[in-house]
């Protein structure tokens, strides 16, 4: 064997220049994967992190069932002890109890049909970007004050401003009626339409007694560090709650499984291009040793002659085709390595993405992700595919004839 | 008395469109054992052609090759490979080194085919490039070397697995007559000292000078046989 990758070493750098740009192919072709898929799979980190962080977060502890049919019976006693127990359970203050019903808001010209969401002024900015886009008043201010934030495009559908009432009529979780006149402190601009449009906003326990729930709410919502530590937070909630628990949780993928339903088709149009530049490669490699192998016909035949069977011969080349992948692959994951790194530390964003971030409470740049999976999924199909590309002019060694290859010029 | 080589009724045709070729009409050759013979004869005579039946590179229309006992014509493309690697050595008219080996790598490559360790291979290449007269070049590739250092090279690399039968296939045809001279003296002493084989296509004289036993080819038949002393 090392004779042969001594041979097969040499055989690469018998035309060098060739070589050369043959490597260079590889290797920009692995930079643009590894680059490419670092980015998008940034980018599918922060549309996840954007999205959990405007409301969802990335664990909700439900009652079994609220998920599917949101029913307003549908109730968790005691949430905001339940809250205050998973904060203490996990480690994390960013924890926050919601409940949620459903009501006609009224102002004095419109109505229209909202979702009211019942929230805890001191822990929902921590797990919702909701809070920091209120672009007139202020947020909540406490549990127990008697006022609403609206979204943007629902203050201006009910053409109402800070310091306007608000009727709600609604149905409490007894069947009574839900009824009340509340001021408008603050209007949020999330950039989300549902939400600007549909959402309002109430302390928690302004929430309980206008729809008379009690200690009752419907979600304890728990924002992970990040995704990494997601894993590890959910194993603690699930622990705390126990088995035979009325109580369920779930992560952001079941609670958004749009968001993942997106990301899998943007995946499936994007491995259609990544799929061309591998079969680009995969060709000039082809190219590359059909030319090697046609060249060396007559050494091949003297090899022949000596006893190599075409089977050594066809080893032969692959190996030159795996070492030269592979020096290929490896200048090229060295630079996507160091691209992504240096746009890890310093972002990558394009014109106008600043301004329009800020907007929305969102990161102004996108870093590409660093994975084992960014950095071993290009590389390992470039790799796998000019291996395969390798094989057919290994393969050919097998038709040769000694005395036809012999006498090859 | 122990044959390296037997032909029966060795036959070869080419088809041009209608015309058929002999290159090999019904040969009939037995070669002795330790034997420096010589296929002489004009181009197209079948040297080549005969020098490759034997050699198990190609495959006769009809007839009969033994080696050493084997019957040749009959055995698979995997047996003849086997059968060139452990009982034959070759050596080529010119360019028939691996060129990005050394002249001591040309040498080992037969060997490590043969499976053999690396430090046997080592041994048996130093000496044998020693015989040859190569000491000190073994490093040089191919192209460092001379016409006739490459051939001593090839001579070497088609010896040193201890092969019974050398097929040589007009081996000075690319070399200056003191080249050629000092190659075939060392073949006849390889020859002379191991007691190996030697059957070598040529239409060099000088080469014919050499031989113990001259066989002229014309046109696919022996029309001459002649053994010397």
């Amino acid at each position: 064997m090392d004779l042969l990758l001594r041979m097969a070493w040499r055989n690469i750098w018998r035309h060098s220049r060739r070589s050369v740009l043959t490597l260079l192919a590889i290797a920009f072709g692995v930079v643009l994967l590894v680059f490419n898929i670092g980015i998008q799979q940034g980018s599918y980190d922060v549309m996840i992190d954007n999205t959990v962080r405007m409301f969802a977060g990335h664990i909700q502890v439900q009652r079994k069932g609220y998920l599917d049919t949101p029913r307003i019976r549908t109730s968790i006693p005691n949430v905001s002890k339940l809250a205050a127990d998973l904060r203490k359970t996990t480690g994390l203050e960013t924890v926050s109890a919601r409940a949620t019903g459903f009501a006609l808001v009224s102002s004095r010209s419109r109505s229209y049909g909202v979702i009211i969401t019942g929230v805890d002024p001191k822990y929902e900015p921590m797990v919702s970007s909701i809070p920091g886009t209120v672009r007139q008043g202020r947020y909540l201010s406490s549990p127990t004050a008697n006022e609403a934030v609206v979204g943007s495009s629902l203050a201006k559908n009910l053409k109402i401003k800070i310091g306007d009432e608000l009727t709600l009529l609604g149905s409490g979780r007894d069947g009574s009626v839900a009824a009340t006149v509340i001021p408008v402190v603050g209007i949020f601009n999330s950039g989300s339409t549902d939400f600007d449009r549909h959402m309002v906003h109430l302390p928690l326990q302004t929430f309980q007694e206008l729809f008379t729930m009690g200690d009752h709410g419907h979600a304890v919502v728990i924002l992970s560090k990040n995704l990494e530590q997601l894993p590890d937070t959910m194993a603690k909630v699930k622990n705390y709650l126990g088995q035979d628990s009325k109580l369920v949780a779930l992560d952001w993928e079941q609670l958004l499984p749009g968001i993942k339903e997106l990301i899998e088709l943007d995946i499936a149009a994007s491995w259609f291009i990544y799929i061309t530049l591998v079969v680009i490669i995969t060709f000039s490699i082809l190219n590359t040793f059909l030319m090697s192998v046609l060249e060396r016909t007559r050494e091949f035949g003297i090899m022949m002659a000596l006893g190599a069977a075409p089977f050594r011969i066809g080893i032969l080349v692959m190996l030159e085709a795996f070492v030269m992948s592979l020096l290929g692959v490896g200048i090229g994951l060295l630079l996507g390595a160091a691209i992504n790194y240096y746009f890890y530390v310093y972002g990558f964003s394009v014109p106008g993405m600043e301004e329009f971030a800020k907007q929305f409470n969102m990161p102004d740049s996108i870093r590409p992700q660093m994975s084992f999976f960014v950095f071993s999924i290009g590389p390992s199909v470039v790799l796998g595919a000019t291996m395969i590309a390798a094989l057919y002019p290994a393969l050919r060694i097998r038709l040769l004839k000694p005395v036809d290859a012999m006498h090859a010029v | 008395m122990e044959y390296t080589v037997v032909c029966k009724q060795l036959s070869k045709l080419y088809h041009q469109g209608d015309v058929t070729i002999a290159a090999l009409n019904k040969v009939d050759l037995q070669i002795q054992k330790g034997g420096f013979v010589c296929l002489s004869g004009p181009s197209g005579s079948g040297k080549t052609t005969l020098l490759n039946m034997i050699g198990g590179l190609d495959h006769p229309t009809s007839g009969e090759i033994h080696v050493d006992g084997k019957r040749v014509d009959q055995m698979s493309k995997a047996d003849m490979a086997e059968m060139r690697l452990r009982q034959l050595g070759f050596v080529f008219q010119a360019y028939n080194l691996i060129p990005v080996l050394s002249a001591h790598e040309n040498v080992e490559f037969v060997m490590q085919l043969q499976g053999m360790d690396k430090k046997t291979r080592a041994d048996k290449a130093r000496a044998i490039l020693k015989e040859v007269g190569l000491e000190g070049m073994e490093r040089r590739r191919p192209a460092e070397l001379s016409g006739g250092q490459q051939q001593r090279v090839a001579v070497a690399r088609a010896m040193v697995s201890g092969p019974s039968l050398i097929l040589a296939d007009e081996p000075t045809a690319n070399l200056d007559s003191v080249t050629a001279e000092m190659l075939l003296q060392m073949m006849r002493r390889l020859n002379d000292v191991h007691g190996t084989t030697f059957l070598i296509s040529t239409h060099d004289k000088l080469v014919m000078s050499y031989a113990k036993r001259l066989i002229g080819l014309h046109d696919g038949e022996i029309v001459d046989d002649e053994r010397r002393n």
